[in-house]
């Protein structure tokens, strides 16, 4: 047998560095969760300061016994060349091991395991963990706001409805894809709208009327986004368009409406839209707070969406431009089939970028009154039974708004892949 | 004069204070080869953009196949679908496969069915030995495959006259061959063609007519055989016994 050199692993004596490696590391761990979880200390005979980091050096030597080169298991290899590839990346992997060990159960144990999730009082929750009865009772409050109970199909049915009309539109044949911007921009938008209007709102065919103000919740939340994000994006295209434009009227018009709307916060516009925009209109007009809040809402992020399209038809080159033009293809030919598809494809992530800032920006509605989830998480820890269970409400709403956002994220990258045509 | 069909009377342009184009004055016959020479800055590539209008010239008169070049739209789109333009950096749409590229202007400019655009296309790629590539996307081609997708994108659209705005400069050596080839057999199937070039070669092979340019001016104009024989200006030997 070869005569073994602590400092140097070799592959000569690979078993024994494994053993000794893997020893080291477990013993490292088993400590660290001894000291955390047992509140037994197995160095106590060493001074407490290096017995606070014995965990620590263990694993150190552990991972340094196991870095033999090219030793020829694949898993062995694979982990030394990316979380063991020397001393200082080792001492990271180990401090990240040991963190995500110290953080994961209490965090398993708040959200599951000491958590409540039976009965339908304050009572049923011990206060060890989260109290999700909270979320049990407030569910209906947080998804629907104010929204009756009796009258929630009305919701779901809408929703489902127009879902169904989004999903058609993947099946549309070749034939009618060529229609599809005005599917989404022009047909669908109505008829969404009829349908929140009859369906949801009511009044007529013997549905009870329910006022905007009583809305509220998640569904709030994507009546909200829904025709947002509808509008926002080509009105901020045809705003990036005039702003490039050679005719000055267009092009001033479009800077000042774009400086304007970017300079001012969200909160003043909205907060602007539901208590001085009425003031300007004549006797007896009146639009409804849900549509003028929406409104607000779109003219505010056209103006950020217009300037993301304009970073992305500015990176074209003009050789594009030169190209078009030589075909023979007037201004709107040109932009519709050369210049937007490149520029559109250039700027996905950051339209994705203020399309999710602008789902988060809902909340902010609370201002005039309105109030979706987060709104609701608000205003449900506010009441006398249920106080101080506000972490849950927040903790459910974020990852409600997490799975929302994640999704859109998923689906901007999707769309990235997609339409990627060049290297 | 009825055979011309471009006529280029004293036209002057100005990049703001630098005059660009200094009162040139020319006329293209029908099935002429004019192949444009001089030193960088000249103002060549000006030139020829000003007759399709992909710059504007602030005096004189273009007139194209019987068109007067203005500020009207409808007449310069009118121009532009009877002059084909090839660029130096090629400027395929990258989003559009080599096919897409070819029918895109013959369908929404001339309003050409999709199934003759796609035969006229294919009809041009074959012209330019490219057919095999035709679902590919620009990016998977080499310059000069791409060069000559520009050139059959220019003919799908049935020009009168074509523009080459030095071809071939952004080529490797061993790619320019192949995109010249092509424009010598344009040039034998009767197109009128002015060409922007450094390839002496290609000039006294295909060109009737050369133009030399400096300074915004045209220095020389000649038959092929008497300008590459005996240069008359003294800036045209110094620039030819430079390149040559």
């Amino acid at each position: 047998m070869n005569k073994i050199n602590l400092l140097k692993p070799n592959k000569e004596n690979l078993n024994i560095f494994l053993f000794l490696g893997v020893f080291f590391f477990s013993i490292g761990i088993v400590d660290f969760c001894l000291n955390n979880f047992l509140d037994k200390n197995i160095t106590f005979f060493l001074p407490g300061f290096i017995s606070f980091f014995t965990p620590f050096i263990f694993g150190l030597i552990g991972l340094h016994f196991i870095r033999v080169e090219y030793s020829g298991i694949k898993i062995l290899d694979e982990l030394n060349k990316t979380i063991n590839s020397n001393n200082f990346n080792a001492a990271l992997s180990v401090f990240i091991i040991l963190l995500i060990i110290f953080c994961i159960p209490p965090v398993l144990n708040w959200f599951i395991f000491d958590a409540n999730f039976s009965g339908n009082t304050k009572e049923a929750c011990s206060g060890d963990g989260a109290c999700w009865v909270y979320i049990k009772v407030w569910f209906n409050r947080l998804m629907y706001g104010m929204y009756p109970n009796t009258e929630q199909w009305r919701i779901n049915t809408t929703f489902i409805i127009v879902l169904a009309f989004i999903v058609i539109s993947y099946f549309f044949s070749a034939k009618f894809k060529k229609y599809l911007i005005i599917y989404y921009t022009i047909f669908l938008p109505i008829f969404s709208f009829l349908l929140i209007y009859y369906l949801i709102s009511g009044g007529e065919f013997g549905l009870k009327r329910i006022e905007t103000s009583a809305w509220g919740g998640l569904s709030l939340t994507f009546i909200i986004s829904f025709f947002s994000l509808i509008f926002c994006f080509p009105l901020g295209m045809l705003l990036a368009l005039g702003r490039r434009s050679e005719l000055p009227v267009l092009k001033y018009s479009s800077i000042i409406f774009i400086e304007f709307w970017r300079g001012v916060p969200l909160i003043t516009v909205l907060f602007m839209s539901a208590v001085m925009f009425p003031m300007f209109l004549p006797e007896g007009t009146y639009v409804d707070k849900l549509i003028r809040v929406i409104v607000a809402i779109i003219l505010f992020e056209a103006a950020y969406i217009a300037e993301v399209i304009r970073g992305g038809l500015q990176a074209l080159s003009l050789g594009q431009y030169d190209a078009a033009k030589s075909l023979g293809m007037g201004y709107w030919r040109m932009y519709l089939f050369v210049i937007l598809p490149q520029a559109l494809k250039l700027v996905i992530p950051g339209i994705a970028n203020t399309f999710l800032a602008l789902v988060k920006d809902t909340p902010l509605i609370f201002v005039v009154g309105l109030l979706e989830l987060a709104g609701m998480t608000n205003l449900a820890k506010t009441n006398p039974e249920w106080l101080g269970f506000s972490m849950e409400g927040y903790v459910f709403a974020g990852i409600i708004f997490w799975i929302i956002c994640y999704s859109m994220s998923r689906y901007s990258f999707n769309l990235e892949v997609k339409y990627k045509t060049d290297k | 004069m009825s055979d011309s069909i471009i006529q280029i009377n004293n036209v002057s342009k100005w990049f703001d204070k630098f005059q660009a184009l200094k009162d040139i004055t020319m006329e293209v016959k029908k099935k002429e080869k004019i192949v444009v020479c001089g030193p960088s800055g000249s103002g060549k590539s000006t030139l020829i953009r000003c007759i399709n209008r992909l710059e504007e010239h602030q005096k004189g008169e273009i007139i194209v196949d019987g068109i007067v070049i203005s500020k009207d739209t409808k007449n310069i789109e009118k121009v532009r679908a009877e002059v084909g333009m090839v660029f130096q950096q090629f400027n395929l749409f990258p989003h559009l496969s080599i096919i897409d590229n070819c029918t895109l202007a013959p369908i929404w400019v001339k309003k050409m069915p999709k199934k003759q655009a796609e035969e006229l296309a294919l009809k041009h790629l074959k012209r330019v030995q490219i057919l095999d590539q035709a679902q590919k996307f620009p990016s998977q081609l080499s310059g000069g495959q791409q060069q000559r997708v520009a050139i059959a994108r220019a003919l799908c659209m049935e020009p009168k006259i074509m523009l080459f705005d030095e071809p071939t400069s952004a080529l490797d050596p061993e790619m320019i061959k192949e995109v010249l080839d092509v424009m010598v057999n344009l040039a034998k199937q009767g197109m009128t063609m002015i060409v922007v070039t450094h390839e002496m070669g290609f000039a006294k092979e295909v060109a009737d007519k050369m133009i030399f340019m400096d300074e915004g001016m045209i220095v020389e104009k000649a038959d092929t055989k008497d300008f590459f024989a005996n240069p008359i200006n003294d800036r045209t030997k110094l620039f030819l016994s430079q390149i040559l």
